[in-house]
């Protein structure tokens, strides 16, 4: 069925089932590969997007569940001020290495900070414990995400 | 694992490729380049000794293009997956060339073992074993230099003066005396025409300007913003998703399939049936996900049904009861532990290890009737270029091998099965078709690191020293299936590194290795391999020796190291930065580890909580490491906090078990990966040197085990011999 969703600002209109997760009709029939597959499970966060602002794991998200609610993905977290402040912070702590979780990571911190703009250790850990990084970047983020708060 | 020490069988070639002296003309070639331009190639003795036998016609190793635009070309045999290769690799060049390194262009290698091949890897063309500096580390700066001798002999000709009258800087050459100045792309046709020079000098490390400095990831903008493409986001035109299932049970074959439901599947398009496996075709994953779930198959489980985990342990166990291939005999030891006072035996195990690397198995093919297109993320491209070659049966050349991003190796990627499944598939399908594991897949057809086995025992002097050590392990051999002509006499260099040539001066050693294939269970590379088992055993067996002698850990090993200046001062320092000996509250313990392995010296100390429930925390991680000349100091600091946080993982929870042959864990809620709320601090120390650099990517997790281990029995006084810990066994009452 014709299903209409708001993406990065944009209505696209695919046809699918309605129990489709996102992240399937970001890449697969979008093309927007940015968002990545992890587990399928909502276990590693790599899929992870925003849903009128909350980090949401698009994997577990079946489209029809969406409605008006804006998707942001990882390819325009950039054009809001916190997404910004977070990739800049990415890059000057030298955060990544394979790369390939690191759009969920920083689609999960952007969504921390722009809830709680001086998030402490612990909130750190509430909010990025949900995405795993197997290359075990997670002194990096830890350290980004303090940069990109002192930075606001 | 260092294949290093294999060189020296071939003849001729018994000269490291990290010493000097080679003749320049022997292996470097220089000339114009396609569409005008200086191209420099190189070739390293190992990778060509057929050509080296017939005289002095070598073959290019890899290639540096300085084009007539100035644009400097840097053909990569490395891919990267994480470990900074893409930004170290070219520092070499650009140092000797006197290049900022934004000026340097990489290019994927095609698959060519004659030009590419590795020569610390056996000649294969392979990105693994944390060697790519240490193999780059001469050949690439000697053709840095070259390109900058020619450009300036060009630039001294053409103006008529001393070429060492001028100087190469920021991509031009320079006579100071009069000012004049060419850029390299005005210079580079001229520069091809100029003969090679016998000798170039290599800059002085005092006077690098790169090296030694931490340089900007060059891959890291475009894995911030979504851009950055790994295999698994290719999307040729009218590619299709596929997913799949494989036999349950290793060696098991599909006996029959009804998929009427999963035809049914809106987008689904077509079922491919291979002799072990189903795939769903479909339009997008989401449809193929849900048709594959809608298959009812009936498996043939085959010879391996009945595998299980406490099976393989037991012949692991009854295979060290027998003799195997020695792997290090120095002294007596058995005369040495007859008249030892004290003995001290253990057994150690260490189970089967999943990759799970973040980005799961995935691999898109286009087989047509003239032609086959492979996009993967791979890390022995031309294995799979062989592979989708022999399944279609077209010529080697008909095959192009795309290479992406890697989204995690870990050892993984230096496999071909899922390119070879891919192509399987392919073969069924009509136009591109993207083969993409599910999680569960990926974890429960791995190829696995092995399940070791270990029996050692050591007899101490009345002063509590050893005097006599005795190792004997069992389990599989990676390097006999991956690379045969490197397993001689029961041995490969991979399997034994860490369990034999000891930092430690030990009068009596013994070291005798038993290969033992696990039924059916296919095994593999995974990171820091043969060291993250042997570096357990002989890190933790070191440890319980400090123990017996009733003497501090440090002191114990620094009282070992007389011989060994690099360990020494690797462990002095970690013990320092660590305020080793000071107080720790109830419940902590310190523990320390110290290795010497991929040619890098390397001391850790971790500070970790034992619960009263046996939770077991890291908090903190002190590293000294002694890598050599570090190229790329923040890639060091990175890649060993990110090593650690593979280690530990695998020190707490990593295991794969099997049970009627069938993988038990499928998904990270059973095979837990260390997470933020978990990770230590990690403070790494690096010690300047001038030495030749060391491997950088995997060090880090063998010292990290039994660093850990250590500290829990620091903090517990129990001793864990198998891995991962068992919490539950550290529970304390009240």
């Amino acid at each position: 069925m014709a299903i209409t969703i708001k993406v990065n600002g944009i209505d696209r209109t695919v046809d699918v089932d309605g129990d489709t997760p996102l992240l399937w009709v970001l890449r697969d029939v979008l093309g927007m590969t940015g968002t990545k597959f992890g587990c399928g499970m909502a276990l590693c966060g790599a899929c992870t997007v925003h849903v009128d602002g909350a980090a949401t794991r698009s994997c577990v998200t079946p489209i029809d569940s969406i409605g008006k609610s804006e998707i942001t993905t990882i390819e325009a977290i950039g054009g809001t001020a916190v997404g910004t402040r977070i990739q800049k912070a990415w890059l000057e702590q030298e955060v990544v290495q394979c790369g390939y979780c690191q759009s969920g990571q920083i689609m999960s911190a952007s969504a921390l900070l722009a809830s709680n703009p001086h998030p402490t250790d612990a909130d750190i850990d509430d909010a990025m414990s949900g995405n795993i990084c197997r290359c075990g970047t997670y002194v990096r983020i830890r350290e980004a995400i303090k940069h990109a708060a002192q930075s606001n | 694992m260092i294949l290093d020490r294999l060189n020296s069988g071939a003849a001729g070639l018994s000269r490291s490729p990290s010493t000097n002296d080679f003749s320049r003309r022997s292996f470097l070639q220089a000339g114009a380049a396609a569409g005008g331009g200086l191209m420099v190639s190189l070739c390293l003795p190992f990778a060509n000794r057929g050509e080296a036998a017939e005289g002095d016609s070598f073959a290019p190793n890899a290639f540096i293009r300085v084009g007539g635009d100035g644009q400097i070309v840097l053909t990569m045999p490395y891919v990267e997956m994480g470990q900074g290769t893409y930004t170290s690799i070219p520092m070499l060049i650009a140092e000797e060339l006197g290049v900022d390194l934004s000026r340097i262009r990489l290019e994927h290698a095609p698959p060519n073992e004659r030009l590419y091949g590795n020569p610390l890897f056996g000649g294969i063309q392979a990105t693994g074993n944390s060697n790519a500096v240490r193999a780059s580390w001469e050949p690439l700066r000697q053709a840095g230099a070259t390109a900058r001798t020619m450009l300036v002999a060009a630039a001294a000709r053409r103006w008529s003066v001393e070429p060492a009258s001028c100087r190469a800087q920021s991509g031009e050459v320079l006579h100071e005396p009069t000012g004049r100045r060419a850029t390299f792309g005005e210079l580079a046709a001229d520069a091809a025409r100029m003969p090679v020079p016998e000798r170039v000098v290599l800059k002085r490390p005092e006077d690098f300007k790169l090296i030694g400095t931490s340089a900007k990831r060059l891959d890291a903008p475009s894995k911030v913003n979504g851009t950055a493409v790994y295999g698994i986001d290719v999307r040729p035109p009218g590619v299709k998703i596929a997913t799949l299932v494989q036999s349950p049970v290793f060696g098991g074959r599909v006996k029959s399939v009804n998929d009427a439901a999963a035809r049914s599947v809106r987008g689904v398009r077509q079922i491919v049936r291979l002799d072990d496996a189903v795939a769903v075709v479909a339009d997008h994953m989401g449809a193929a996900k849900k048709g594959l779930a809608a298959l009812a198959i009936e498996w043939d489980d085959g010879p391996h049904a009945k595998v299980n985990t406490q099976a393989i342990v037991a012949e692991l166990e009854q295979a060290t009861l027998n003799a195997g291939a020695v792997a290090q005999n120095i002294g007596d030891t058995n005369k040495a532990m007859a008249s030892a006072v004290t003995k001290v035996e253990a057994i150690y195990q260490v189970p089967f290890l999943a990759h799970a690397t973040m980005e799961p198995m995935n691999c898109t093919v286009h087989v047509r009737r003239d032609g086959c297109e492979v996009w993967v993320g791979n890390q022995v491209i031309p294995r799979a270029q062989a592979t989708a070659a022999k399944i279609t049966g077209l010529p080697l050349d008909k095959v192009i091998v795309h290479n992406h991003l890697i989204g995690g190796g870990f050892g993984r990627r230096l496999e071909i099965d899922g390119v070879t499944r891919a192509v399987e598939i392919a073969k069924h399908v009509d136009g591109p078709v993207k083969v993409v594991w599910t999680r569960e897949e990926d974890i429960q057809h791995d190829m696995y690191r092995p399940y070791w086995l270990d029996r050692i025992s050591a007899g101490l002097d009345a002063n509590g020293m050893p005097v006599a050590w005795d190792h004997r392990f069992a389990g599989s051999s990676v390097i006999a299936r991956w690379a045969p002509p490197f397993f001689n006499n029961g041995l490969d260099p991979d399997t034994t590194e860490g369990a034999i040539d000891l930092v430690y001066a030990l009068p009596n050693i013994h070291v005798e290795y038993v290969q033992v294939e696990p039924p059916g269970i296919p095994t593999a590379f995974w990171r820091s391999v043969g060291p993250s088992h042997n570096v357990f055993v002989t890190e933790s067996f070191i440890d319980e020796l400090a123990a017996a002698a009733k003497q501090d850990p440090v002191a114990y090993r620094r009282a070992l190291l007389d011989k060994s200046p690099r360990a020494k001062a690797v462990l002095e320092l970690a013990a320092e930065k660590a305020g080793w000996g000071q107080p720790l509250p109830q419940g902590f313990g310190r523990g320390v580890s110290l290795q010497f392995v991929f040619a890098t010296y390397m001391a850790q100390i971790t500070e970790v909580e034992v619960s009263r429930d046996g939770a077991i925390r890291v908090h903190r991680v002190v590293c000294a490491v002694d890598c050599g000349i570090p190229v790329n100091p923040d890639t060091i600091q990175a890649q060993i906090q990110s090593a650690i946080m593979f280690g530990i993982t695998a020190a707490l929870y990593g295991e794969i078990t099997l049970k009627d042959g069938r993988v038990e864990q499928s998904n990270f809620h059973d095979y837990q990966i260390l997470r933020m709320n978990q990770a230590p601090a990690v403070d790494v120390h690096i010690v300047p040197s001038r030495e030749s650099p060391g491997g950088m990517g995997e060090a880090g997790t063998s010292a990290v085990v039994p660093a850990v281990t250590n500290a829990i029995f620091a903090a517990t006084g129990k001793r864990l011999r198998k891995l991962p810990v068992d919490a539950t066994a550290l529970k304390r009452p009240g």
